[in-house]
């Protein structure tokens, strides 16, 4: 069935430029474009939107000024930057005064979690966060122990959902941060974030703060820090066609929190450093077109996700979907392992013919590792190595989509004689 | 007052007959060498009773010299130094001032030490008078110094020839062997790992000039694979600025490999079809052996039986410059020659999906041949060969 676009693709690949973008603004409809490679790596990074772009050089040449500057140059600058942190704040439903321009979601976790920590006092020694969260906030909580803190891990069923009922329960008398994610960044996994806020917060003025890394489900899925009752949430632009180095931590009004970054005061003297103003405005326009495309991109990636799903089982049987098939599934990831397979070999042989894609293991002298993400589901050692992650963005295609099924159709063909027996 | 380097070359010096044409690939060696560092360099490289020189030397870029210099095999040792008239208070100004940059270099309490040599017979002063004089002269100027004769921590020589004096101090140790080239031609199988960059260097240490030839097992591994080579290969050239990497595209033969040949003797199978392939390149290249890192008993291929089985094949010499080599020697080696921080970086090995659990350890030829019946060896090679590219490692 997909045979046809196989046997076109390598003629094609001559003229496939990197036009990732032709489309326009409106994300709902499906961009026709002449050719290029299929982009799915979307979860890693994404390409900026040629608005984006165009704003930030704009920026960059005309409007350089320090917003700390008392100049003209400088209140200019300001209003940008102010311009954005609207922009921002209005996605998740924040107050413009509860957003943190930071240098990407890292900073946004790593901050979230030391600077309350550290205001909540030496007394409480206890957090809680689940067996699937980003290095950088595992790395931070491995980081904590060291110091002498105690780390509840919370795990995950098969799907790689938590229990909010075992979170909440995990929450002892010195409890001072509750830290799960929204969207587990490799196999879309869309954790209960609601239903732990609305629960911590019935504990009353003793309970713990509440921090979300929220940085792969932002702008395609609805956040809303009231209704959900977080105190702290980490944001991402790059994830979202914004640009890189920019990213962004909100922070309840009222909470106390400590700065990490000492030094002139910007950002209500909690993260100090002169504002990265070009692409903060970047950031902010990035918010500004999905907060217009929000609803009908979401449905279209859902088909599309379906349709990926569908393609895979269609021409692999053995194929292992990997987190939540329907409910609970973000709408851009699609996660799967192909038992017997080498990840690394089955997204180079991807990358062969114009698709890109992610493994979820890292790779390591003369070993693989397996993606523990994929182990915590309680998966064993062949799945983890064997594990593709998919994600798409507002600008997949129908059309990338199946070039993407027939690639890996070739590319599992390829590499048949290197398959394992699976035990 | 000019700078100079003074080149002092060993055992080339021995060899007879041959002697005129390895002096002079030294000669050329050495001028490819400095002239990376200043295009007109080339033109300042001399040679003059038995050593070689390199005139007007920038201060600021001495040590880039010296560091170039200490790369090219045949160098034994590269002294800094100075060139002035041959004029005793001239000499004694020069000697001051190698003495004073030589101080911070060295540990207190500094001590020193005068050696003269008067090639130049005509020179009025006998040589331990000169010693005597410059060294008082340069114990009066530089401050914290003492003499000692025995164990001087800085050496400051003294060569009064016809026309001028050269004055340096200390040396820096070059690889010493034989001029890259004088040996012919060879091929070095780079993987990626510590071993076969520091088998490259040793035949370049010999005179080899050595080209690399990589297997590149795309998509099974992915470009990075690739890359980490080409920074070895950089790394090398600093020994053969000629040195080329060519890239042997494999998953082909590799693929039929586990398609059709028993597990047990994949990496049997696998290591003769590269020495079939670097056969067909060494042919088209000119040259005369193929160097592999291989060391006994490393792995299950590298056991005598495996070696002798493995190039049976090889229409060239395998040679295997590590093969008595303890894994510390090879690693320390590595350092020293600057790939060890390189081969040790995270990369895909293709080697975790080809490698059986359990491969031959003792393997026999017949057992062998009977393992690539299915294989048409002699197309594979061929084609492997055919395709196979120099890589621009820029």
């Amino acid at each position: 069935m997909y045979s046809g676009v196989t046997r076109g693709m390598k003629e094609d690949n001559i003229e496939r430029k990197t036009c990732l973008v032709t489309g326009g603004i409106d994300l709902s409809t499906n961009c026709r474009k002449a050719s290029g490679p299929v982009y799915m790596d979307n979860s890693s990074t994404t390409k900026p939107f040629p608005e984006v772009v165009e704003a930030m050089s704009s920026v960059y040449e005309e409007r350089f000024g320090n917003p700390s500057s008392l100049h003209r140059l400088g209140s200019e600058s300001e209003k940008l930057v102010r311009k954005a942190r609207r922009s921002v704040a209005s996605l998740i439903g924040a107050g413009e005064n509860e957003v943190f321009f930071t240098s990407g979601g890292t900073e946004a976790n790593n901050w979230a979690i030391f600077g309350s920590l550290r205001s909540a006092g030496s007394k409480f020694k206890h957090v809680v966060t689940s067996s699937v969260e980003h290095p950088s906030v595992m790395a931070a909580m491995e980081y904590l122990k060291e110091l002498g803190y105690r780390v509840s891990v919370v795990p995950v069923d098969r799907e790689g959902l938590v229990n909010p009922g075992e979170v909440v329960s995990r929450v002892k008398e010195d409890t001072c941060l509750v830290s799960i994610m929204f969207v587990q960044n490799e196999i879309g996994s869309v954790e209960p974030c609601r239903e732990i806020g609305s629960m911590l917060s019935r504990m009353g003025p003793k309970r713990p703060r509440f921090h979300v890394d929220a940085v792969q489900g932002f702008a395609k899925l609805d956040i809303d820090v009231e209704k959900w009752g977080v105190d702290l949430l980490s944001i991402s632009s790059h994830k979202i066609h914004g640009p890189k180095g920019i990213g962004a931590l909100y922070i309840r009004k009222g909470v106390p929190m400590h700065p990490l970054i000492f030094g002139g005061g910007q950002e209500q003297g909690l993260r100090s450093g002169t504002e990265n103003v070009p692409a903060i405005v970047g950031f902010g326009l990035a918010c500004d077109i999905w907060a217009r495309n929000t609803y009908k991109t979401r449905d279209r990636l859902f088909e599309l996700r379906h349709r990926l799903i569908d393609g895979i089982a269609g021409i692999f049987a053995d194929a292992v979907l990997n987190g939540p098939e329907h409910e609970n599934a973000a709408p851009h990831i699609v996660n799967c392992s192909f038992p017997g397979f080498r990840g690394e070999s089955l997204l180079h042989a991807l990358e062969k013919r114009n698709v890109f894609v992610s493994t979820g293991s890292a790779c390591s002298s003369h070993r693989t590792k397996p993606s523990a993400v994929i182990l915590a589901l309680g998966k064993g050692e062949d799945e983890a190595l064997s594990a593709i992650r998919f994600s798409m963005s507002p600008f997949t295609t129908v059309e990338d989509v199946d070039s993407t099924v027939s690639a890996l159709e070739d590319a599992l063909k390829e590499l048949r004689p290197w398959r394992q027996k699976t035990t | 007052m000019e700078r100079v380097l003074l080149i002092r070359y060993g055992e080339i010096s021995l060899k007879g007959q041959n002697r005129r044409q390895f002096e002079k690939k030294l000669q050329e060696n050495i001028e490819i060498a400095v002239s990376a560092i200043d295009v007109d360099a080339g033109k300042r490289v001399s040679k003059s009773q038995g050593r070689l020189y390199v005139t007007g030397i920038q201060t600021q870029f001495e040590h880039d010299y010296l560091e170039a210099l200490s790369c090219v095999p045949g160098i034994v040792a590269v002294s800094p130094g100075f060139a002035v008239e041959s004029d005793l208070e001239t000499i004694k100004q020069a000697a001051i001032s190698a003495v004073k940059q030589a101080m911070p270099e060295v540990s207190p309490p500094a001590t020193f030490k005068v050696d003269t040599r008067r090639a130049d017979k005509d020179f009025p002063v006998k040589s331990p008078e000169v010693n005597r004089e410059v060294g008082a002269a340069v114990l009066r100027n530089v401050p914290g110094l003492a003499v000692d004769v025995h164990n001087p921590s800085i050496h400051l020589t003294v060569e009064i020839r016809p026309g001028h004096t050269y004055i340096y101090r200390g040396q820096v140790p070059g690889p010493g062997g034989l001029p890259v080239g004088t040996s012919g031609k060879g091929i070095l199988l780079v993987s990626g790992g510590i071993d076969s960059p520091v088998a490259g260097y040793m035949a370049m240490k010999r005179g080899v000039a050595v080209d690399a030839l990589h297997f590149w097992s795309y998509p099974i591994t992915g470009e990075r694979a690739r890359d980490k080579v080409v920074d070895i290969c950089k790394v090398l050239r600093k020994y053969n600025p000629h040195l080329r990497l060519f890239v042997a595209p494999f998953t082909r033969i590799q693929t039929e490999i586990m398609d059709k040949c028993p597990e047990k003797y994949r990496v049997i199978t696998m290591r003769r079809m590269m020495m079939r392939v670097a056969s067909r390149i060494c042919r088209n290249t000119g040259s005369l052996a193929i160097f592999t890192g291989e060391n006994l008993g490393q792995v299950a291929s590298q056991t005598l039986e495996s070696l002798s089985v493995i190039e049976s094949v090889s229409d060239f010499p395998v040679l295997r410059p590590l093969i008595c080599f303890d894994k510390v020697e090879t690693v320390r080696l590595a350092e020293q020659i600057g790939t060890y921080d390189i081969s040790i970086l995270p990369y895909e090995d293709c080697c975790s999906v080809f490698v059986p659990k359990h491969p031959v350890t003792k393997p026999r030829l017949d057992a062998a041949v009977n393992a690539e019946k299915r294989l048409d060896v002699k197309q594979l090679a061929e084609e492997c060969a055919m395709n196979t590219d120099v890589f621009d490692i820029g």
